[in-house]
């Protein structure tokens, strides 16, 4: 089957994202994304623990034990970058003051709720830190994710099965198979991978869906 | 004439006594106060409640003070890393209470302490098993939970630079939870790469007045060990 790679994913979202937009990306798959921000831009980068115009990886040599991202990998202020302390980062996040925030999941229910923080396995020690203050945070929440698990189960959800991050909360959800709106009415597909018909995306998620997408 | 600042960690922590509740600053290692974490253990309090992001990396620091079995309770966001595996041990050997906080509410309950907030309503968690059991409403069309401050006995912080009334200026990301930590505590301690003369600071870039802060110490060695983590 023919699928979107994570590049062609992390470039269709940073599409999305305008001149002037304040933006944090989450852990793992959406760090992807600051690699495609087109440069004749100004998107404010936010890390959660306290930086605001952050820019790429340092040279190797460069690095600053004291200038990490949520990650805790280093990386780098750009000219007009600032420093805070974590109240005033959270409240970014929580105020509503971030435009976009896109992070990975588990599974995207098709009223938005958002589960991506924990399985919920007995022996799993659970972490949970900033993805739930994003979540119910951001003026506009995106989810990148692989489409169906590694057993072929859709990670879109009539509920769901994991614990919740965050309810109705998702906006946009981009797979390796399809770019889809959670709306009032229903999840809206926008763009699908070519060569897949919209039958077999509806077959394989399991869940209603509806739309007249374009190839991507 | 006041002088907050002491000749060494361990004449700074001498008073942390066992079931203190200590504040420990950091952000994975950048700002954590590793000096006075290691005289903490020298010092030998125990059954400790701590509040940290994290629940230490690798062998050092705050991973070292539950390696020594000090620490009763954690309260923290983020404790599972590639090198938490001295709590991860505890935790499985039920040894250690874990109690979990996303991230901004853990800020907001220590930044509401040092504040003198009863408690505050926040969107954060609603709906999650992390608001199980605690006090909701509804405010203007939107779910909120009741989340009570984080008050503590001690708080250990790592900064930059300080004088002697306890001014300090902290360095990059290492900044993260210190400046309202050294607010919600009884009493605050300092780990601080320089003290500068009364004055030096600039007054418009003080980042953490010194009635927040009130013990000094000079640790002549940077302030950050690296210590790999992934989250």
């Amino acid at each position: 089957m023919q699928r979107f790679s994570r590049e062609q994913m992390a470039a269709r979202v940073a599409h999305d994202i305008p001149e002037g937009a304040y933006v944090n990306l989450g852990i793992g798959l959406p760090t992807l994304v600051a690699n495609h921000l087109p440069r004749d831009r100004d998107i404010f980068l936010h890390s959660e623990n306290g930086v605001l115009g952050m820019g790429p990886a340092p040279s190797p040599g460069d690095e600053d034990p004291d200038l990490i991202n949520a990650s805790k990998q280093p990386v780098t202020l750009l000219p007009g970058g600032c420093y805070f302390h974590h109240a005033d980062s959270f409240a970014m996040m929580r105020g509503g003051h971030l435009d976009f925030c896109v992070l990975g999941a588990f599974q995207v229910s098709v009223t938005g709720d958002l589960a991506n923080w924990h399985t919920g396995a007995k022996d799993a020690i659970p972490a949970v830190g900033g993805a739930m203050d994003l979540a119910i945070g951001a003026k506009h929440v995106l989810v990148m994710m692989e489409h169906l698990t590694k057993s072929g189960a859709s990670k879109i959800v009539p509920c769901c099965t994991y614990p919740i991050t965050g309810l109705a909360c998702v906006d946009r959800i981009f797979t390796d198979l399809a770019v889809i709106d959670v709306t009032p009415t229903g999840l809206e597909v926008v763009e699908i991978v070519a060569g897949l018909e919209f039958d077999e995306l509806r077959r394989l998620t399991g869940v209603p869906l509806r739309g007249a997408p374009a190839p991507g | 004439m006041i002088d907050k600042t002491l000749a060494s960690p361990a004449a700074a922590v001498t008073d942390i006594g066992d079931a203190a509740t200590v504040m420990i600053g950091g952000f994975g290692t950048a700002g954590m106060p590793y000096a006075l974490i290691d005289a903490l253990i020298d010092a030998g309090a125990r059954d400790l409640t701590i509040v940290n992001n994290n629940a230490g990396n690798g062998d050092v620091g705050l991973a070292a003070l539950i390696r020594e079995k000090r620490v009763r309770k954690i309260i923290c966001s983020f404790p599972r890393q590639v090198d938490s595996q001295h709590f991860d041990t505890a935790w499985r050997a039920r040894e250690i209470e874990l109690e979990l906080v996303p991230q901004g509410n853990l800020a907001e309950r220590i930044r509401a302490a040092g504040a003198g907030i009863g408690a505050f309503f926040t969107p954060t968690g609603y709906g999650t098993a992390l608001a199980e059991g605690k006090e909701t409403r509804v405010i203007d069309g939107r779910h909120y939970v009741l989340e009570y401050p984080i008050h503590a006995d001690f708080a250990l912080i790592g900064a930059d630079r300080g004088d002697r009334w306890g001014n300090l200026v902290y360095r990059k990301t290492a900044r993260n939870f210190g400046p309202v930590m050294a607010a919600a505590a009884r009493c605050t301690i300092a780990q601080v790469r320089e003290i500068v003369p009364l004055g030096t600071l600039d007054p418009e870039h003080i980042v953490t007045p010194g009635i927040f802060v009130h013990r000094v110490v000079a640790i002549d060695a940077p302030v950050v060990r690296r210590a790999r983590a992934d989250a």
